[in-house]
């Protein structure tokens, strides 16, 4: 199984060594769909071999040896509740997003397709790292394919939008590779022995591991800025609407599904278990700019012209849930922000398939330029709408089930101590309807007023098997989500209670003499210390 | 009673296979959107079979036993949350149950006709199917969630049959309308749900009513609120309501189905379900009476004045379900679920009536049309009816009989319920906690109950009675009265059926007081007595001649709105007697008329202003200032040149290639 996971990552690359023999576009393009199929193939019996009741600790661990002495960076690579429904929604996307440049795209298409390949790898590489070097290579190496995507293959401001996105996320990783060197040298003194720098996630997110008040502050603002860039939050979104009118239909599904998730899954990964004491002072503050970013994204769409563009403001809306139920930190929240994370995938995924299928046929996107569509194309009406309904969280489909229990935690988190966070956020439900489904009205009813539009034809087959997929999904995750949120639930119980345990450990042990005085005021150190001294002493 | 997880399972599950069948089917294959008689028969069977399963349990249902329950499967689970598929067969669920399965059976049958001629007539049957499948899990769902999945389903229902005729983007607007309306109350609603969870880490109405302690006093304050506040929205009350008259887009059994008998009733349902926690929150209990008698006056005095058949019978119901509230409000449970069946009977049969009504109209519009094309009229017009009795004695005399019923006229079924509903009120007016003002909203009701039997003969009389107006008010249409006919028998029967059971249903509830007189037990309400384990009902103090008196005085109050509405409009003479009301109320007709400017308040203080600030202050805002700052970062940094050079030289499978050599090389290294 081990050989598995590794086999599952890189066969992407596999499709890239045919294309040096078998130039052809058709062959290309057949190649690069096999080849992702089969990938998705690969992957599934790492999730139905997965230890469910034992999903807090990484499986299918491959581990190399460090790669310099008494530095402990190796390859290491391994599947946890995390991790796994984000690896496989990886894997199911890549037929799906082949599928969906089938005939919109013409220009050279074995860089194309490459690229597509390498993204995939890259994406798979990210989720299933352990060691945060290697996550970190992986999580640039997936920002090149995407900025020729856009760059190549994009629409007519793609230039603008390439460097945008390009320099946005790089700025955000550079900063965080500084955080990262830090951390690594920080955790290998602590570990002791000959090494003096490690990046073994399971050491540095482990019970074991202690950082520093002052020190948890920096680096988690690194961390925190550059994930919070990729989610993107509020108010780092800017680049997110350019680079998706600009990429071409797959690129934006990508991005989308998979890429932005990136950084809500970093989030979790890594602020969470190795910054407790940080993730929980500046969780009102996260909260505050989730929030902010779930009514302002939603506002700013209903006004959008662009169908595309309203769709990537929706994304800012709903990605702010999900960075709400994360630093909601209680399982309610977390469990929501993890289904979330596919929840958005899928649904905005599927979105953006549909507005590429109706701008391969209509060569706009403008709303206006629409009306009608409903009468001449009945399936694409009901996948749109299907698409649409989820994606405002009607229940029994799967946006209801993460937006509940994110906004439900929300509402019980002691972290945050304040409704309005939830009561707000809330207010996104409305919103949402408002700008869904005044943009499906104008789209799709009344009558049709561009002549043009009278020619459009109904999806075919190839692009009804993209969305059915995603459809079953939607509605599978709707009835019965407990059968994709069960491989997480022993994860997030374990580890929120372990960063718990590792930020009380923290608060007895610093010495309030040895600290700034602004971090012992940030953190409210004497008040903590005493309160468990007094708990300690009655006991 | 054997298996009742498979029976359930039936109920919940045919209405959704039908939904699959006929939309799956119809979506995919065009010949068969044209095998009418198989779409409508798998639709009826999909509702008539459930109703009779329902009705078993009716019959076998033993109070003694308590509510059946039956979970089907876990649904959502996280940490210390979960929540089930689970349903409950209890008094009131089955009373709920019967009247959308029978209703909406009878209602699927009418449609057959009805919609016959429609060319989305496979969807029409897949959407009125999933509408029952959603009701029903509104209504027998065990726990709130799973009340709400059926909350936000009906209102998607209602949402794609108000737009059915999409391509009039008048009707998508007030489907669109409707939805979002909904969606304000369900915002509330969710909040409410969130509180009750944190107060007793559960969903299942059981232990919410077990464990009424765990709340604090201001905790029930909240979420009552909160939960009428998501009422106001499903169940039309100020100030969500007004997305119901536009409602009426949507064909008329839609209307009938679900905006009069079913859907708008879930406020009241859900209400009477928490009804222990209500009461012991007596200012909520106010606010809701207040807020349910206000919205019962003003929608009878805008129904007063409006000339569209169907928008007179859309206020009404407004108005009704304003009683209903008023009901709630005044501790009168049973007597709200009783007006929801008896409302439930006559509005159903009287929208079906005006539908029987407008197919005939449309008809001789279409004929009308055909001979010479300039001819164009409203066939929803009242104005443009009369004399229809001579030509559709079914719809007449059924549409007459539920008007009797809705008047409150003894002994049809709309008097026993509204009298219970006006003598709990005023029994009210005895309690400690704001008794003066629920006199004063006995009042209000009474005078509502005036209007109701007014306006509702004014429509009937201007329908019916009289002569037959079109032929002098369009030219061309001389001697169309010919081309009326009545409707067939798929439709004339579910009338008659629902006029039988206007007529006949108050019996369920006669008062307990009548029998007292005459030294019975006063076990007379059989509603009453069935419902009493679940609706925490405020017992009546009051005498039994205070009970005779308040009888004989709402009996009075609506024979003398029938008689003013004989005099006045009993020969068709509606043109006349229209003039001089308004003539007589001067100013205050037109905010009836205008009904009171609510839409355009809404559209001008919150929708467009929302609008304009999102678009002028918030869009510009994004591209302007934040999107500005990360440019000015980016400008100094000076990448800008380098990076367009590398792009523009690139061939990139070139680079491809490269990058995965790099990939590989390292990481062989790595692992060997």
């Amino acid at each position: 199984m081990e050989l598995l996971l590794n086999l599952t990552i890189y066969f992407p690359l596999v499709g890239i060594l045919l294309f040096l023999f078998f130039r052809s576009d058709t062959a290309v393009k057949w190649i690069s769909l096999i080849v992702t199929s089969i990938t998705f193939m690969l992957s599934l019996p790492l999730l139905f071999g997965f230890d469910v009741a034992g999903s807090a600790v990484p499986q299918y661990v491959t581990e190399g040896s460090p790669i310099l002495a008494g530095m402990d960076i190796k390859y290491l690579v391994g599947l946890d509740g995390l991790s796994l429904l984000l690896f496989m929604l990886t894997t199911l996307f890549g037929p799906i997003v082949i599928l969906s440049s089938w005939n919109s795209v013409k220009k050279s298409l074995i860089g194309y397709y490459s690229m597509l390949l390498i993204l995939q790898m890259a994406s798979l590489g990210v989720f299933a790292s352990l060691d945060l070097v290697v996550f970190y290579v992986f999580f640039e190496l997936s920002l090149i394919p995407m900025y020729f995507l856009i760059g190549i293959w994009g629409g007519s401001d793609k230039i603008r939008a390439t460097i945008k996105f390009f320099i946005y996320t790089l700025v955000g990783s550079l900063i965080m590779l500084v955080a990262l060197m830090y951390l690594g040298f920080h955790a290998g003194a602590a570990m002791g022995g000959d090494i003096s720098f490690t990046a073994d996630w399971r050491y540095i997110s482990g019970p074991d591991y202690l950082i520093g008040l002052a020190e948890q502050t920096w680096l988690f603002l690194a961390f925190a800025l550059a994930f919070c860039i990729k989610v993107p939050l509020f108010p780092f979104h800017t680049w997110l609407p350019y680079a998706h009118t600009e990429a071409p239909t797959a690129g934006s599904v990508v991005l989308a599904a998979i890429m932005l998730k990136l950084g809500t899954y970093g989030l979790v990964r890594v602020c969470l278990p190795v910054f407790p004491n940080a993730f929980m002072e500046f969780a009102p503050w996260m909260a505050t700019l989730a929030v902010i970013g779930i009514i302002y994204g939603a506002l700013v769409a209903m006004v959008q012209k662009d169908v595309k563009k309203l769709v990537a403001y929706s994304s800012v809306s709903h990605l702010g849930f999900v960075v709400l139920g994360i630093f909601a930190l209680n399982t309610v929240a977390v469990q929501g922000a993890i289904i979330q994370m596919i929840n958005h995938g899928l649904s905005t995924g599927a979105l953006f398939l549909i507005v590429g299928m109706i701008y391969d046929r209509a060569h706009t996107r403008q709303i206006s330029d629409f009306g009608g569509v409903a009468k001449v194309m009945p399936v694409f009406a009901v996948m749109f709408m299907i698409a649409t309904l989820a994606s405002i969280g009607l229940p029994g489909l799967n946006g209801f089930v993460g937006e509940f229990l994110i906004l439900n935690g929300a509402f019980i988190s002691t972290l945050y101590a304040n409704k309005v966070y939830a009561v707000l956020a809330a207010t996104g439900v409305i919103l949402a309807a408002v700008y869904m489904l005044w943009m499906y009205q104008r789209v799709m009813f009344g009558p049709i007023t561009n002549k043009e539009n009278e020619k459009l034809i109904d999806l075919d087959a190839r692009e009804i098997s993209l969305l059915v997929p995603l459809v079953i999904f939607m509605i599978w995750i709707g009835i019965r989500p407990v059968d994709f949120t069960k491989y997480s639930e022993e994860w997030v119980e374990s580890f929120i209670e372990m960063s718990e345990e590792k930020s009380e450990a923290v608060m007895l042990q610093t010495d309030l003499s040895e600290i700034p005085d602004w971090t012992a005021r940030l953190y409210g150190v004497e008040a903590r210390q005493l309160l468990t001294a007094d708990v300690g002493g009655r006991k | 009673m054997e298996s009742p997880l498979a029976l359930v399972s039936l109920i919940i599950g045919l209405p959704l296979l039908g939904f699959l069948i006929n939309g799956l089917t119809g979506l995919f294959s065009k010949a068969y959107r044209n095998q009418k008689s198989v779409i409508g028969l798998i639709a009826n069977t999909a509702v008539f079979i459930p109703f009779f399963i329902v009705l078993y349990f009716f019959i076998g249902f033993n109070p003694e036993g308590g509510a059946l329950n039956v979970k089907l499967f876990t649904w959502i689970e996280a940490g210390s949350f979960s929540v089930d598929i689970a349903y409950q067969i209890d008094q009131l669920s089955l009373i709920m149950a019967l009247v959308v399965t029978g209703v909406g059976a009878f209602i699927h049958l009418y449609s057959v006709g009805y919609m016959y001629d429609d060319e989305g007539y496979w969807k029409f049957f897949a959407y009125l199917n999933l509408f029952i499948f959603a009701m029903l899990n509104l209504i027998l769902a065990d726990n709130l969630l799973l009340l709400f999945l059926g909350w936000e389903g009906v209102g998607l229902c209602s949402y794609l049959l108000i737009g059915f005729w999409y391509r009039d983007m008048l009707k998508s607007d007030a489907a669109k309308k409707a939805f979002i309306y909904n969606r304000v109350g369900d915002f509330a609603f969710l909040v409410a749900i969130f509180m009750v969870f944190e107060a007793v880490g559960s969903l299942q109405f059981d232990v919410i009513l077990a464990n009424l302690d765990a709340f604090s006093s201001n905790g029930i304050f909240w979420i009552t609120l909160l939960m009428f506040i998501g009422a106001t929205g499903k169940s039309v009350q100020i100030p969500l309501f007004v997305w119901l008259p536009d409602a009426m887009a949507g064909p008329t059994s839609v209307s009938a189905l679900i905006h009069a008998a079913t859907m708008v009733t879930s406020g009241i349902y859900l209400i009477t379900r928490m009804s222990p926690m209500y009461v012991l929150t007596p200012e909520v209990m106010m606010i809701v009476a207040l807020i349910g008698a206000l919205t019962a006056i003003v929608a009878a005095t805008v129904a007063l004045t409006q000339n569209d058949i169907k928008g007179v019978l859309a206020y009404s119901t407004v108005s009704q379900l304003g009683f209903m509230f008023l009901a709630l409000g005044a501790g009168a449970y049973t007597a709200a679920l009783f007006h929801v069946v008896t409302h439930a009977f006559f509005k159903a049969c009287l929208f079906l009536g005006s539908g029987s009504v407008i197919h005939a109209m449309h008809h001789v519009e279409h004929k009308l049309h055909e001979k010479d094309h300039s001819i164009h009229f409203d066939p929803q017009d009242i104005r443009n009816m009369g004399g229809l009795r001579k030509w559709m004695p079914s719809t007449y005399k059924t549409f007459f009989i539920s008007t009797i019923a809705i008047a409150g006229i003894p002994p049809l079924a709309g008097f026993f319920s509204k009298d219970e509903i006006l003598m709990h009120t005023f029994n009210m007016g005895f309690s400690e906690f704001a008794g003066p003002l629920y006199f004063l909203l006995w009042g209000v009701a009474t005078i509502t109950a005036f209007l109701t039997a007014f306006y509702m003969f004014r429509l009937t009389f201007t329908t019916f009675h009289g002569e037959f107006r079109l032929p002098k008010l369009v030219k061309g249409a001389e001697d169309s009265e010919k081309l009326l006919h009545e409707s067939p028998v798929t439709m004339t029967l579910p009338l008659w059926v629902l006029a039988t059971l206007a007529a006949i249903g108050g019996f369920m509830g006669i008062p307990n007081f009548i029998s007292k007189t005459f030294g019975g037990e006063g076990a007379l309400n059989w509603l009453g007595a069935w419902l009493s384990p679940i609706a925490a009902d405020i017992p009546l103090t009051l005498s039994i001649p205070a009970e005779w008196a308040l009888m004989i005085l709402a009996t009075t109050i609506a024979a003398a709105g029938v008689y003013v509405a004989w005099r006045m409009y009993g020969q068709g003479q509606q043109k006349e007697s229209d003039a001089i009301i308004e003539e007589k109320t001067g100013a205050l007709y037109q905010v009836w008329k205008e009904k009171y400017n609510l839409d355009e308040l809404y559209e001008g203080a919150v929708v467009q202003p929302t609008i304009r600030f999102s678009d002028k202050v918030l869009a510009v805002f994004d591209l302007k200032v934040i999107d500005g700052f990360v440019n000015a970062v980016a400008g100094t940094v000076r990448l800008t040149g380098s990076l367009l050079r590398y792009i523009q030289t690139g061939v990139t499978s070139n680079y491809a290639l490269f990058l995965i050599l790099g990939v590989i090389l390292v990481l062989s290294m790595i692992l060997f």
